[in-house]
């Protein structure tokens, strides 16, 4: 059921295959109120009602009766991952089991108190009831009893006819609304600990550099400036180290701390720091640009994939060719709250709040940077201001728990907006430099894509290489993608849907192109292409389906009223689809480009087919309506 | 020394009448609702209210809320219960919550001068918040409920005496564990 983006489904689903107790999940006080504990990490999702609905549904206790807590990074809890759009699917089967095997304790608590067969119980909002005697019992009364019985075996529990479902399919508002419609302190930036210190670090502004020295006894002279230090930083275990887990980077820097946060901040204004910029010091990237122009003419390093005979049909005489380059730009995640950490080391003990994506990753590099057990590193969760891929990664928890035990005290270092931007882990850039030919039917026939990328040998940069299986590979009779790679001293990551945030524009876009060099509609054209028996799918490549795709692009077609409608001069409709993390997505959007040029979108349709349920419908339309504004402001 | 008034209580502060007034509210007078996104006045997410009207606490220094009525997202009801939060929790927009404290404000200061605003109201008015979620349909959704919740004489008032009570038949969140 884990399908696409086959990195972070791998990652979803193991190191820790934990078997899950439902008393670790699931308490229920005497009223009946359930007490569920939600384990991943909420940036704006909604995971923290979404794992509880599941659990809720199958446990059968009404939404109203539910309250929700905080996991703390646990193993216990399994794998608290919350990336690569898995939380979900990840948890869609575990989090219902847990669900129902409370709800097996409760009935075997009743049947054993009634002396009747647990197979003669039923259930439903929260009480357990035995028909034939007409007795019954809440969960409340049944509670204590209830968690001495035996966990069932997760394998042998039978889930919910789907069509029983109460609450998985029925929007629920988010749990944290009124917390936050009425500004409660509920972010990571609003953590507070008694005698906390407020800290901000100058990192090294290149990748690789070092402080070496700098005005430390002028900075703590300064009104409120409790500490002032240089951070010597670790240097990276490789040069394109998968920055979740390999290492997310101690970097090195200077630190201030200060009884304010105010304080710290001003103090950089007088700082003065000797760096040495190390390798990376006089990278450019107006030469990386030119670089990539070269290499694009050039013999490619790789090839990724191959079917039949691309170049042999861009001789032909019977073809149209045409080609086109794009320019995939380095994007910062500019999550709306700044990254920011609180820790307290004490005592061989440390305590962090974070809103880390990963936290059990996170508290494991803690404890190896600090040389202590993990078992010594709680890792509170606490709500994040928007994630989208940034707060995957943990070098904020490192410079936090560093801090925190250089001055032995709780400290909570907050970055500003400029610090958020220059020391992100970017989507990576690129460039495509794209060639295709369609035949004298309109056909699509050749489709070839030179990948000039960032990385070095078959390393490409972290989350900047290509995806195996991107549509076309299969659809298109010869088919060839290929890369050359040069290197890059920038951190980076993923930012929502990896690969298809810049992928999709690149395909879809020069789909349009041959559509229209084809002389066809390009929504037909899209269709004509999915019509194609498919090659076999190749090593690690994952594939579309493309009876599911047509599905979508048949139902926007016909939503927007595609091929019916008359625009004026200057307005029209544009089509796109794409296949990203086990989701199908088609998008008609009206656009109007002025006489100055400039573009206006009008509307955007949206289908979707993400699987057999929605979980939430409100938080999937936020998600989808989100996600298209995203998408547009990283266009434009 | 400066003296203010923040949600109708009276504060005074001794220290650098330059500090922005975002710094003095969350960390002097520990309301941590008004959030700090950029520090430049580009976001909104510290948008509080001065003398009745929306600016952005965190390029605006204490010193220019001397004698002045600040009012903040803690102010706005103490109980989640002005219409525009009720909307706002009724229509679920928020996704990661954290600019919602200076939209609710730009949008309480939008209804207080245009009682039934159209969408070209709302969008100039609440231009100037950003939202990295893209949360701008069900805002603008929830500005125009919350309008038809409000009647028109109780504008005026609308900061101190709340039109409609929060309903929540959902599920809560507990604090966490310490």
């Amino acid at each position: 059921m884990l399908g696409l983006y086959p990195k972070a489904a791998a990652l979803a689903q193991g190191p820790q295959q934990v078997a899950l107790a439902p008393t670790d999940f699931i308490r229920i006080a005497p009223n009946g109120i359930v007490t569920l504990t939600a384990k991943n990490t909420e940036i704006g999702q909604n995971i923290l009602n979404t794992l509880p609905m599941l659990m809720a549904e199958e446990l059968d206790v009404d939404w109203k009766d539910v309250r929700i807590v905080r996991a703390d990074a646990d193993n216990k809890y399994g794998n608290q991952f919350t990336g690569g759009s898995t939380a979900t699917p990840a948890n869609w089967v575990p989090m219902r089991q847990v669900g129902a095997a409370g709800r097996h304790m409760l009935i075997a608590a009743a049947a054993n108190t009634w002396g009747v067969a647990e197979s003669e119980c039923s259930t439903a909002s929260g009480r357990v009831h035995h028909k034939t005697s007409n007795r019954s019992l809440g969960y409340g009364e049944l509670a204590t009893k209830a968690a001495t019985m035996p966990a069932p075996d997760f394998r042998t529990l039978k889930l919910k006819d789907p069509k029983d479902y109460k609450i998985i399919g029925t929007s629920t508002v988010s749990v944290e609304n009124k917390d936050i419609v009425t500004g409660k302190p509920i972010f990571g930036i609003d953590v507070k600990v008694p005698g906390m210190l407020y800290a901000v670090m100058q990192r090294t502004p290149v990748l690789g550099g070092k402080a070496v020295s700098a005005n430390l006894d002028a900075i703590k002279a300064l009104k409120g400036v409790k500490h002032a230090f240089i951070v010597e930083g670790r240097p990276l275990r490789s040069d394109y180290p998968n920055y979740l887990f390999e290492d997310p980077g101690f970097e090195s820097g200077v630190a201030i701390v200060a009884d304010s946060w105010r304080a710290a901040q001003s103090a950089r204004e007088k700082l003065e720091v000797k760096w040495d910029s190390g390798k990376w010091g006089a990278q450019d990237s107006v030469e990386n640009a030119k670089k990539a122009g070269e290499l694009s003419k050039q013999t490619p390093m790789r090839t990724l994939r191959q079917d039949g005979e691309v170049e042999a049909v861009f001789k032909r005489a019977d073809v149209k060719a045409l080609e086109a380059n794009y320019m995939i730009p380095f994007i910062a995640h500019g999550t709306m709250e700044p990254q920011n950490c609180t820790a307290h080391f004490k005592d061989g003990k440390l305590e962090v709040w974070s809103t880390s994506q990963i936290p059990q990753p996170g508290r494991t590099a803690t404890a190896q940077l600090l040389g202590l057990r993990e078992s010594d590193v709680t890792v509170h969760m606490v709500r994040g201001g928007g994630g989208f891929g940034r707060r995957a990664y943990n070098d904020i928890m490192l410079d936090a728990a560093w801090i925190s035990k250089q001055v032995n005290a709780p400290i909570k270092l907050v970055w500003s907006r400029e610090d958020d931007i220059q020391h992100d882990y970017y989507r990576c850039g690129g460039f495509q430099f794209m060639k295709g030919a369609v035949d004298k039917d309109g056909k699509l026939v050749a489709w070839h894509d030179h990948f000039v990328a960032y990385g070095e040998g078959n390393a490409f940069a972290h989350d900047g290489g290509f995806q195996p299986g991107e549509f076309p590979v299969r659809f298109v009779p010869n088919y060839r993608v290929q890369s050359s790679v040069m290197g890059l001293g920038l951190k980076t990551g993923a930012l929502r849907a990896p690969y298809s945030n810049s992928t999709a524009w690149v395909i879809q876009s020069f789909i349009d192109e041959l559509a229209h060099a084809a002389g066809k509609d390009p929504l037909q054209f899209r269709l004509d292409l999915l019509a194609t028996t498919p090659l076999p799918l190749g090593q690690r490549e994952q594939g579309l389906d493309a009876a599911r795709m047509i599905g979508v692009i048949k139902l926007v077609a016909e939503k927007s009223g595609w091929g019916k409608r008359n625009f004026p001069k200057g307005q029209a409709l544009g089509v796109a689809f794409h296949f990203s993390h086990r989701g199908y997505f088609a998008e008609v959007a009206d656009v109007s480009v002025a006489a100055n040029k400039k573009i206006k979108v009008n509307k955007v349709w949206v289908a979707a087919d993400v699987g057999s349920h929605i979980i939430n419908p409100s938080s999937a339309e936020t998600q989808v309506q989100g996600a298209v504004i995203d998408g547009l402001s990283e266009m434009i | 020394m400066i003296k203010l008034k923040v949600n109708g209580k009276n504060q005074q502060f001794d220290g650098d009448p330059e500090m922005p007034l975002l710094w003095v509210l969350r960390d002097e007078l520990d309301l941590k609702g008004t959030k700090f996104g950029c520090g430049m006045g580009l976001c909104g997410a510290c948008t509080v209210h001065l003398n009745g009207k929306p600016m952005r606490s965190c390029s605006t220094p204490v010193s220019a809320a001397a004698n002045a009525t600040v009012t903040t997202i803690e102010g706005i009801s103490p109980d989640g219960s002005h219409p525009v939060q009720v909307a706002w929790q009724e229509l679920d927009v928020p996704q990661c919550g954290y600019c919602q404290a200076g939209q609710i404000m730009s949008a309480c200061a939008l209804l207080a001068k245009t009682s039934k605003p159209t969408d070209a109201d709302i969008d100039a008015a609440m231009n100037g918040n950003l939202c990295r979620c893209g949360t701008y349909l069900r805002l603008r959704a929830a500005i125009h409920k919350a309008a038809e919740a409000m009647p028109a004489k109780a504008l005026v008032k609308a900061e101190d005496k709340p039109a409609t009570k929060a309903t929540r038949s959902g599920a809560r969140l507990l604090p966490n564990k310490k």
